[in-house]
């Protein structure tokens, strides 16, 4: 609870450091303070504590994720500091950022759908404007537009779920609709349906699941590169923990109803992401049909949804998050001002920095899903779980989807290790860079290769 | 800690990589080979053939989900350890003449697969073995994607979808006995066996599909195969040695290890389509080696027709058939990193991979040409040859299966004659041409490479006892295993 206060603090001192001209101690202080705000989540662990009349409840599940979420916010900060070095207006960026970081936090820890919403629009909104943040660019324009108008109407169903599950159920609190679901609701059954029909509507939209992910690849492209990582990482995070929060514990008596509908959701994302990626040209448009695929194979758990698929989820995402973090770091320094990158600006990485095209390497073998990295045990933890519940079959499409996906991501592969390059400029990488990649690199094969270090945590 | 010490030794070994100079990189690969090779040497002296499953490490890995690490070797996990522990160091010195850029990277990840492929062959827990398994093949992968020939970007995605295709069906396979397993769930291959072995023989069917096609497509079987002559033209020679040495061996060993004993009922329903694919497999890729123009493509092609034999023999379940392929994985193993050694030295000194516009090698490199026969007879089993104890008693196998498969099977050693020895006569004898006038004759170092492998073909030849004797016990153990569960049901 204490780390909600230290995160929106931090939100604060930037706002204020530019009044009080101390834009310097900034970027140190945001740092330590998102360590804080890490070891200050740490001490609530096992309490399970609820707090404001219920409507924040730290329990195992929002720490974990919470935890998750300060430290890839800080590898993100480490990340693209030098983005908004060049940006005069540094501090509202921070801001943004840390606001919308103490809305993700929101969202894997609420008790109470008014929480959500809260949490998804303070999230949302600084979005919104940093997806814009490049504003004399058309496509960041672009994105920033298509991103509120979609974001926004997704809301809104959100919001009727929100609002027929209350008619029905009488309660925002999700202990309280669990029990009165658990108990009967009569004859208002065919209401709450619609009303999670609705939330499902509302938050497929939020993680990107097709057929409601339409907006993502023209934000992710448009957007500047450091804001996509963001997106890619917490938003997916957020989004995600927050989708199976509500699933797993208020509707769960009713999963005989809408898993269908989200087994659905998940096979249409694993196919239609991963076979679109395929044809794809920019990489930040590759990525991005990977990150909604991603969302596939974590929808997965929601469908089997069982004891351990929590804790599935975690691992995943974790993985996804530093996996992600990596490649958007390279990608970072491999495109220019001008131009967005596409598979050819790859070419020949090997020879131009070596170390860049190892760690992208790693970053794509991991995401496809390659032993012994993190993102093979991932997926084959999820399979586990998919087992344990009898999904054979969707398994099965994964498997198949994940074979699509080393074509896409082995293209980059060959393009840095094969193909040549007229550009023979060696590319210059910071030493702050250099530094995030070792820590990404060495975590991918470390969870990959002692699992057991984040397995069975929640 | 001895198997611990086998199968990381070459992983720490890639380490120095990253603190030595370029030039000095195939020395320390070097050895690091032999060390590897010492090792191994010190488990066979240590080593009782009597037993079952020694120099056993078993430790709690993810505790939740009952993987553990769980390694051992047997009578037939020792003879691929040695093979891979002799081929490695041959493999690397067969590359000095080469200058590869990055030559640190490259022998990393030569060691690094030789860490794979040993974790393979010693795993006793099906998670360890997948992981193992697909550890195999990022190295060689990378290898020929960046030190490969014309036209190796799509060959070599090509290769690595089809295999890991492969695999993840296994991997689903192995998912579903592993659920089998009574209690919190394990993978440790005795629960696996008899997870697999309580199934209903309809399921056992399902499951020897998803596991064989795995194994079918390293090995290469019959349809499975098409990669196989594309990757293997393409890959650099030390590339091509180790998948066709080494790595196909992992199919074989994975068919009689993770297989047979976990689906005794499937294999019994199946193996003899399984037996039957392998004899077509035979034939076909002897056919079309006979009318191969490029000799690296000649050698492939061969290369599945005796891969398919052993298959074959394999699938007859009996101990014959089970002992030939031991033998014939050794010898095919030493006489096809021979054979391409062989066509490196013929490419490096002629430029070029056609069969035709060679000829007359024999009058100027007398030594070159007796080693190139010696190696050539191993392959097409002539006796007192290494390759002639492995074909006879895996064609004698499937002859006592089948007299039709044994008769197609037997097929393998007319037509093997029929190339081979086409495609040494075009090569060695008749008239030099113009790119074979000046051919120098062996140097030290390509007969270090090349001399161990004649003596090794000419006295397995001879002896084969010792190497039986080391896989003997481990057979009888695995024929054991499928009485027993026949005599059960």
């Amino acid at each position: 609870m204490n780390s909600i206060f230290v995160l929106a603090g931090l939100g604060v001192f930037s706002l204020l450091a530019e009044i009080f001209n101390i834009k310097r101690f900034l970027f140190p202080v945001v740092i330590l303070g998102l360590i804080a705000a890490a070891v200050l989540l740490v001490f609530d662990w096992g309490h399970g504590a609820a707090f404001y009349s219920n409507m924040l409840t730290f329990d195992n599940y929002a720490v974990a994720f919470s935890i998750t979420l300060s430290l890839i916010a800080m590898l993100w900060f480490l990340m693209s500091k030098d983005y908004f070095e060049n940006n005069t207006n540094i501090t509202d960026h921070f801001a943004l950022i840390l606001f919308s970081l103490v809305g993700a936090v929101f969202m894997v820890s609420y008790s109470n759908l008014a929480m959500l919403f809260l949490g998804i629009e303070v999230l949302s909104i600084s979005l919104y404007i940093l997806a814009g943040s490049n504003f004399r660019n058309i496509f960041s324009n672009e994105a920033s537009f298509k991103y509120f108008l979609m974001g926004s109407f997704a809301t809104g169903f959100l919001l009727f779920g929100i609002a027929l599950v209350y008619g029905v159920t009488g309660s925002f609190e999700l202990q309280v609709i669990a029990s009165e679901i658990s108990a009967g609701t009569g004859d208002r059954t065919m209401w709450l349906y619609a009303g999670i029909l609705m939330l499902i509507v509302g938050l497929a939209f939020k993680i990107s699941a097709v057929p409601f992910h339409f907006w993502a690849p023209d934000v992710y492209e448009g957007s500047p590169t450091v804001v996509t990582a963001f997106m890619s990482t917490i938003v997916k995070i957020a989004a995600f923990a927050g989708f199976y929060r509500l699933f797993s514990t208020c509707f769960a008596s009713t999963s005989d109803e809408w898993v269908p509908v989200i087994q659905v959701l998940a096979i249409l994302t694993l196919l239609v992401s991963n076979i679109t990626a395929v044809y794809q040209h920019s990489v930040k448009r590759i990525l991005a049909y990977s990150s909604v695929a991603h969302a596939g194979y974590l929808l997965i758990s929601l469908v089997a949804l069982n004891e351990i698929s929590a804790s599935a989820i975690l691992y995943y995402v974790i993985a996804y998050a530093v996996a992600s973090i990596t490649a958007f770091t390279v990608l970072h320094n491999v495109e220019t001002d001008e131009e967005n990158a596409i598979v050819d600006s790859f070419n020949g990485l090997a020879r131009r920095n070596p170390y860049l095209a190892f760690c992208m390497g790693i970053a794509l073998l991991s995401l496809a899903g390659i032993p012994p990295l993190a993102g093979f045990f991932a997926k084959y933890y999820l399979f586990t779980v998919a087992f344990q519940s009898g999904y054979i079959g969707l398994v099965l499409v994964a498997v198949l989807t994940s074979l699509i996906g080393i074509y896409y991501y082995f293209r980059i592969i060959i393009a840095m290790y094969l193909k040549s390059t007229e550009k023979g400029m060696i590319i210059q990488v910071p030493a702050r860079h250099t530094l995030i990649l070792a820590i990404c690199v060495l975590l991918s094969i470390t969870f990959g290769v002692f699992p057991d270090l984040l397995v069975g945590l929640i | 800690m001895l198997t611990l010490l086998l199968i990381f030794w070459p992983l720490l070994a890639t380490v120095v990589f990253f603190a030595i100079k370029p030039q000095q990189a195939k020395t320390w690969a070097l050895t690091a080979a032999l060390v590897e090779l010492a090792i191994s040497s010190a488990m066979i002296l240590q080593f009782d053939s009597a037993g079952s499953a020694q120099f056993v490490v078993n430790h709690s890995w993810i505790k939740s989900l009952g993987i553990n690490f769980y390694v051992g070797v047997d009578g037939i996990s020792m003879l691929l350890v040695l093979l891979t522990t002799v081929l490695t160091p041959l493999i690397i010195l067969s590359s000095f003449k080469h200058q590869y850029d990055n030559a640190g990277s490259f022998y990393g990840l030569v060691l690094f697969m030789e860490m794979a492929l040993i974790g393979v062959f010693c795993a006793l827990d099906g998670f360890l073995f997948y992981i193992f398994w697909e550890m195999a093949l990022i190295p060689i992968y990378f290898i020929c994607l960046r030190w490969g020939g014309v036209n190796r970007g799509p060959v070599t995605l090509k290769f690595f979808i089809y295999t890991l295709a492969g695999s993840l069906i296994m991997l689903v396979g192995l998912i579903y006995v592993y659920f089998q397993t009574p209690g919190t769930h394990n993978f440790s291959i005795e629960a696996l066996y008899a997870a697999g072995q309580s199934l209903p023989a309809y399921e056992q069917g399902i499951i020897f599909w998803a596991l064989f096609v795995a194994f079918a497509v390293k090995m290469p079987v019959f349809p499975f195969h098409t990669w196989q002559p594309d990757t293997y033209h393409t890959a650099p020679s030390p590339g091509t040695m180790l998948l066709s040495g080494i790595m196909l061996k992992m199919g074989i060993y994975g068919v009689i290890r993770w297989l047979i004993p976990v689906v005794p009922d499937g294999v019994e329903r199946w193996g003899s389509t399984a037996l039957t694919l392998s004899v077509i497999g035979i034939v076909y890729a002897s056919l079309l080696a006979i009318i191969q123009k490029d000799l690296k493509r000649l050698i492939a092609y061969s290369s599945i027709a005796h891969v398919g034999l052993i298959a074959a023999g394999i699938f007859t379940m009996n101990k014959i058939g089970l002992q030939g392929a031991m033998i014939q994985m050794v010898s095919h193993g030493i006489v096809i990193v021979g054979l391409f050694y062989v066509i490196d030295i013929i490419i490096s000194r002629t430029s070029t991979h056609e069969i035709a516009s060679l000829g007359g090698i024999r009058t100027s490199a007398p030594l070159f040409n007796s080693v190139f026969i010696i190696i050539l007879l191993g392959s097409v089993a002539l006796p007192l040859t290494s390759g002639f104890v492995g074909e006879f008693l895996l064609i004698n196998a499937v002859f006592q299966y089948n007299i039709v498969s044994g008769a197609f099977a037997a097929l393998t050693m007319i037509f093997g004659a029929v190339y081979m020895l086409r495609s040494f006569q075009v090569t060695m004898l008749g008239e030099s041409s113009v790119v074979t006038r000046i051919f120098p004759d062996l140097d030290s170092q390509e007969k270090w490479v090349l001399y161990p492998i004649v003596i090794m073909v000419i006295l397995i030849g001879i002896y084969p006892a010792p190497l039986l004797k080391i896989s003997e016990v481990a057979v009888d153990n695995l024929l054991t295993i499928i009485t027993n569960h026949q005599a059960r049901r």
